[in-house]
């Protein structure tokens, strides 16, 4: 007898800022650029709207993998936002790093409003390495689990 | 405990193609909080739109969840219908379904488990959502123009009618764009400079329009109604107000050989020069790179002849900074490079030439004077061959040239093979095409007259070769009416390359933070009901910038930029942002963490009492946001590290609550 297993699919958040990446989004749907579905989206007015912690949340409680969407350096909706995100993230990943969690499963993208190809390719990517690495388990809390 | 009414839209097959909305609307039924849940073909609409106006009324909803588009599409559309029941617009949440869901997921099954996440969260973030109210922020009544070809020059000019001030600022020394280049004009045959030329006149003499020519937009800051501007006035070496125009310095400066750029190289100008006869402003420049006085100090032959003495050798740059309510791009096209498509030689025959050069060659103010003259040895061709689509629906050729059809070369062609068989009846003039793209008001009738009347033969097929053979072209096609190779012995060969936005447009896009497509021209807000704003609110979009156009239809966009900038300008007020940063004093350290990452300086500190258990009094300094400063990054909130900073609208709880709902 044997026992049918659904395909492993990773869990993946994303986070993206409203004025670029959000938008690139919304550019690679207008523009039908498939990417997988286990891509979920969280808009944020800002990059640096992200706490380390919502991402540690998210490994928390079942991510797979987390992926942070901002403005070009320098194309910040509100000047400067993007480049604290890429000094608090450079800290979250030598901790992440420290705690054993594999360097790929965290990602910080720059994707402007006009790069939905790039959006959904930088998704694909993403999904794919995620998906090679496998299900977390390192930092999944299961009594979050229901 | 909120009472949340969940509305799924089909939108038509857009979302329902893919997720199934009925199992969506079923499924969320069953989420904290959602008291409704219903799902309609088109929930935008006056009858979608109503659906939760009752649902608000009768079942004394506190949230709304609409599960739709991206909310940059319908969100505020939403939150007018929420507002008119009653309900505080910013209870209102969107669930992407369709753009980041249904178009860029095929599989049923996955798409619908998806948007049921999509859906979860959205209701997890409304069962945190606390009822705000905007404050209000000044317009500054001025408009920016970016470009000053036609569609600058329309858009400037209808703004002003309406008594706002306008600038317009301009890379080239003069306003004019390509417009200026052209001689005649489809399918009027109307001269082009005659038509343009009185409308440059107009800009210069409206007292409401500021040209900033040989300028560039170096920054942006700000918002709707509030935009800070830089703008770099790149020297020109010559005082603008106190030059004449009167030329004597462009007859008398030693540097003769100097492609002219306003003749596409077909002639020379001189390093001191005035682009054209009717430039506006009518005012020298010198060229940097080739003025021998600027290079190394000697000449100064021009600063000799100026009898005004508007001659300024140590000028620099100058940069102006100004506050504008609203910003139209107008960047417009270039031809794309030749230099890819070696195959029609233009690289090694002068006597290959493109459209827009055919055009300064046909042009009485032109480098022959409008005599039509073969480049290489000045005889008049008695063989003419125009190739369409050089470049346009490039579909196997994507990094040569583009996908998308220009639009415009149909119609100048038949233009150009129409005016040489109308001044040269004697000249043969073959068109090779791949189809006769003519809609139009009069475009086909046009295009008929230039094969029936003027008898241009037009040929169904593509040019595959062209070589220079003993002073001739050999242009090899074929014809795919008749199925057979053609060798024709050509004396010119003119080429229709496909139109690309200006290279300006991308950077100018990225201060702007508006969005553009893939070709780069600048995407619309909706491509039917809202062609000529931009996503990005305060920013406008004229001509060609946004996509491929003729003459009459970039008037017609300029007109309808105006008239949306007009609508905003003649506003007094506009609401704000009411998605600020607040911080609970009762857990502020006063550390200026915040105050020291906030970019706007909207963080001050206050000293203030706090009665303390014991009965005393005790001062602390804690933080206040000025609301009406305060952009709502949220920056500050990382920052703080007693946990006392929020951002409204996107609390931390919030957050994590979609964070939790998309992992459980």
């Amino acid at each position: 007898m044997s026992i049918s297993k659904e395909p492993y699919r990773p869990l993946i958040v994303a986070f993206c800022c409203n004025w670029c990446s959000y938008a690139g989004a919304d550019l690679a749907g207008n523009n039908r650029l498939a990417y997988p579905a286990d891509v979920k989206i969280i808009r944020v007015p800002c990059s640096c709207r992200v706490n380390p912690t919502f991402i540690l949340r998210a490994f928390q409680r079942g991510a797979d993998g987390v992926i942070l969407c901002g403005c070009h350096p320098g194309d910040c909706h509100y000047t400067s936002g993007n480049y604290y995100t890429r000094r608090r993230m450079a800290l979250l990943f030598s901790m992440l790093d420290y705690l054993g969690i594999e360097r790929e499963r965290t990602r910080v993208e720059w994707v402007s409003a006009a790069e939905g190809a790039k959006f959904a390719a930088t998704m694909n990517d993403f999904c794919e390495t995620v998906a090679s690495l496998g299900e977390n388990k390192r930092l999944e809390d299961l009594r979050c689990k229901k | 405990m909120q009472r949340i009414g969940v509305f799924v839209c089909h939108c038509g097959t857009n979302i329902a193609g893919t997720v199934d909305v009925a199992a969506v609307s079923e499924a969320l039924k069953n989420e904290p909080g959602v008291v409704y849940s219903t799902n309609y073909q088109y929930m935008c609409s006056q009858a979608g739109q109503d659906i939760i106006k009752n649902a608000i009324a009768e079942h004394g909803l506190t949230g709304i969840v609409v599960c739709s588009c991206s909310p940059r599409m319908h969100e505020a559309t939403f939150r007018k219908t929420a507002a008119a029941a009653g309900l505080n617009s910013y209870m209102v949440e969107i669930a992407n379904i369709r753009e980041q869901c249904s178009w860029v997921h095929k599989d049923m099954k996955t798409g619908t488990e998806k948007a049921i996440i999509l859906g979860k969260a959205a209701v997890a973030k409304v069962n945190l959502n606390a009822p705000l109210t905007p404050g209000e922020s000044p317009v500054t009544k001025r408009a920016l123009v970016i470009g000053g070809g036609i569609a600058g020059i329309q858009t400037a000019l209808d703004i002003a009618d309406a008594g706002f001030p306008v600038d317009i600022v301009e890379t080239k020394p003069t306003i004019g764009g390509k417009m200026a280049q052209l001689d005649k004009t489809f399918p009027t045959l109307d001269c082009a400079a005659c038509i343009l030329t009185p409308k440059m006149v107009d800009v210069a003499q409206n007292d409401k329009i500021r040209i900033f020519s040989y300028s560039e937009v170096t920054d942006v800051k700000g918002f709707v109604g509030n935009f800070d501007v830089t703008i770099k006035r790149r020297a020109r070496y010559v005082k603008e107000d106190v030059c004449t125009g009167c030329g004597a310095c462009t007859e008398k400066c030693p540097q003769k050989k100097i492609p002219n750029e306003f003749n596409l190289g077909m002639d020379n100008r001189r390093a001191i020069y005035i682009p054209f006869a009717q430039a506006v402003p009518k005012v020298a420049t010198i060229d940097l790179d080739h003025c021998n006085m600027l290079k190394n100090g000697k000449c100064g032959v021009c600063a000799k002849v100026c009898a005004a003495g508007a001659i300024d050798y140590n000028a620099k740059d100058e940069y102006i900074e100004e506050k504008y309510g609203a910003i139209v791009a107008a960047t417009g096209f270039n031809p794309i490079s030749m230099d890819k498509f070696d195959e029609f030689a233009y690289s090694q025959s002068k006597d290959v030439i493109t459209s827009l050069e055919f055009e300064r060659l046909t042009n009485a103010a032109g480098p022959t004077g409008g005599k039509l003259l073969r480049p290489s040895d000045g005889e008049h061709p008695r063989t003419i061959v125009f190739v369409q689509c050089v470049g346009s629906r490039c579909d196997s050729c994507a990094q040569k040239g583009k996908e998308y059809c220009s639009k415009i070369c149909c119609m100048y062609t038949a233009k150009h093979a129409m005016l040489t068989r109308d001044k040269y009846p004697d000249t043969d003039v073959y068109v090779f095409y791949i189809d006769v793209r003519t809609p139009g008001k009069n475009f086909d009738e046009f295009y008929r007259r230039a094969v029936e009347e003027y008898g241009v033969h037009y040929i169904k097929g593509m040019v595959g070769k062209v070589s220079p053979e003993g002073g001739k072209l050999m242009v090899q096609a074929s014809d795919l009416i008749d199925n057979k190779q053609l060798r024709i012995e050509a004396d010119l060969v003119v080429l229709a390359a496909a139109i690309e936005p200006d290279r300006s447009a991308r950077p100018l896009a990225t201060m702007l933070t508006a969005s553009m497509d893939t070709n780069d021209f600048f995407t619309e807000a909706h491509p039917k009901l809202r062609p000529v704003e931009s996503p990005t609110a305060g920013v406008f979009l004229s001509g060609t910038c946004q996509g491929p156009k003729d003459i009459p239809e970039t008037v017609a966009q300029a007109g309808a930029a105006a008239s949306k900038v007009i609508g905003l300008l003649a506003k007094d007020k506009l609401m704000g942002n009411p998605c600020v940063a607040h911080s609970d004093e009762n857990m502020c350290n006063g550390c200026s963490t915040c105050e020291n990452v906030c970019p706007y300086g909207a963080i001050t500190y206050e000293e203030k009492e706090f009665r303390m258990p014991d009965r005393t009094t005790r001062i602390r300094r804690v933080a206040r946001v000025n609301e009406a400063v305060c952009q709502g990054c949220g920056c500050c909130t990382v920052a703080c590290m007693s946990g006392a900073m929020n951002l409204k609208g996107f609390k931390n709880e919030q957050i994590l609550a979609e964070v939790d709902a998309i992992c459980r």
